[in-house]
């Protein structure tokens, strides 16, 4: 039997906190600035919201789209369309027959701004006062579906709905579907649009977000001893996943190689990772077994570490754990601590900033570490950006969700 | 308080500009909503339920159908509003 496709990533499109496109998003991450505002709206004081300020889109989706296409989509689909035409730009518009098209795109929440407006005016209003297209715009897979039907992606349009892992999760679902010969190529990747007064709300009710509100910029702090908390974001990421033989035969510029992928699920709790870790090292370890590379292979990991006191050092621990004293040869970023947490969107621009890792052999900083946790036993690139070995390399990128959802990928570079 | 026909037409042209994105001049009395303002049911439910609001009065569902033209909804919103 013919092995499967070697799939690579042609193309990358985002719009995040640091940047309306994955260049400028690119920079800024490089430059370690933060993305992280106070929000400028009344929410925080009237509803006494403990949190007042997200991750908020550096370029409002409004500035890019036009007024219908902000009207019949949720925010979470406008910021995914807005990330694929990038992506399929910047891909060369592969010519690919719409059979072998595929579209999978993943969000955490879906679309909270059209359900809960929607709700608001029946209540206020009555029934006759509901718009038609609230349905098609608040369903999690509107993304996947808009996409489909704007590149005419025929070969299937899925959108994995697993909290936090669901970017990463969308592009191991798209690389599977080009490995197993459903497609040539497939627009994957997260959104999500949650800045919103009922989600903060929810999440601050956990105790899962910082409360800095004096300091904004420095809130998302991963690993650091005093982190509390993680910042909500917002925002999309879209790569271009191709087999290598179709970029091959279109002489597309190849920029990293989805080499692997890890899917396991804790079966613990529905908000707090098992504490052993032993099912985020599960996705790396089987990531790395179907890269068919080993721990001393990885240089440059992406950590899921959101800034919560718990989380990152699970993860932290898993690393050491899996890769033995191979984990001194790696460098890791926490890149959160400048974007916030994007949730469904979060796997995706963390892959898409590892591939650009790999491509220039550059790891991104964490910033906001003062006081790095003196449990970490891994080599943190803080503040700025640190140079990767030259030559082929090998990256992870970490994306774990409430649920209990791992996901992590293992991308090699070019 | 009443809206004349020309108020109505005005209204309803930045409906259909928001809800479609063509400009308002190009909303005539004369445009078929379906064959010349390419408008699917969707969108026309959507601007029927807008222009409802706009202008306080009902459009039944069975009326919809019957509302081919730009003109058709005018006249129809200009005789709810003084039933």
């Amino acid at each position: 039997m013919a092995s499967a496709p070697d799939v690579v990533i042609t193309g990358l499109g985002a719009t995040t906190p640091l940047g309306g496109d994955v260049d400028s998003t690119w920079k800024s991450a490089l430059a370690g600035r933060s993305g992280v505002r106070t929000m400028d709206n009344d929410w925080a004081v009237k509803y006494e919201i403990p949190v007042a300020f997200a991750g908020t889109l550096a370029v409002p989706a409004a500035d890019i789209l036009t007024r219908p296409e902000t009207r019949k989509m949720d925010p979470s689909a406008q910021y995914a369309t807005i990330a694929a035409r990038e992506a399929w730009a910047h891909a060369g518009s592969p010519d690919v027959a719409p059979e072998r098209l595929g579209a999978v795109v993943g969000s955490g929440i879906g679309g909270v701004w059209t359900i809960l407006s929607a709700w608001d005016t029946i209540r206020e209003k009555g029934a006759r006062r509901a718009l038609p297209m609230t349905v098609p715009m608040l369903m999690p897979n509107s993304p996947a579906a808009n996409i489909s039907i704007e590149f005419g992606a025929k070969a299937g349009a899925h959108a994995p709905v697993s909290a936090c892992a669901s970017g990463a999760e969308a592009i191991a679902y798209g690389a599977q579907m080009i490995r197993s010969g459903r497609a040539d190529v497939v627009i994957a990747g997260g959104t999500e649009a949650a800045v919103h007064p009922m989600p903060i709300s929810s999440f601050a009710a956990m105790k899962a977000l910082s409360t800095r509100n004096d300091d904004p910029a420095g809130a998302s702090r991963p690993y650091d001893v005093t982190r509390d908390g993680f910042v909500l974001g917002e925002g999309a990421g879209i790569v271009i996943l191709e087999s290598a033989a179709h970029a091959a035969a279109r002489g597309a510029t190849v920029l990293a190689h989805v080499s692997g992928f890890g899917m396991t699920s804790d079966a613990h709790h529905i908000a707090a990772p098992e504490p052993t870790g032993v099912g985020q090292t599960g996705a790396m370890r089987t990531a790395l077994a179907d890269a068919d590379l080993t721990a001393r292979d990885v240089v440059h990991v992406n950590a899921h570490a959101t800034s919560t006191p718990v989380g990152d050092m699970i993860e932290a621990r898993g690393i050491r754990s899996l890769f033995g004293a191979d984990a001194d040869h790696v460098v890791l970023s926490a890149t959160k601590s400048m974007m916030g947490h994007l949730l469904g969107a979060a796997g995706a621009v963390e892959t898409i900033l590892t591939v650009l890792a790999l491509r220039d052999h550059v790891a991104p900083p964490t910033i906001n570490v003062t006081q790095p946790d003196p449990q970490l036993d891994l080599d943190l690139v803080r503040d700025t950006p640190r140079a990767l070995p030259a030559g082929p390399i090998a990256a992870i990128n970490n994306s774990f969700g409430f649920g209990g959802h791992n996901v992590a990928l293992v991308l090699t570079s070019a | 308080m009443a809206f004349s026909e020309q108020e109505i037409l005005a209204g309803l042209a930045e409906i259909v500009s928001e809800e479609t994105g063509l400009p308002t001049d190009s909303v005539l009395p004369e445009k078929s909503f379906t064959d010349d303002l390419d408008i699917d049911s969707l969108s026309m439910m959507t601007i029927v339920t807008l222009a409802e609001e706009k202008f306080g009065v009902r459009i039944p569902d069975d009326e919809v159908k019957n509302l081919s033209s730009v003109a058709d909804v005018v006249k129809f919103i200009a005789g709810a509003q003084a039933a």
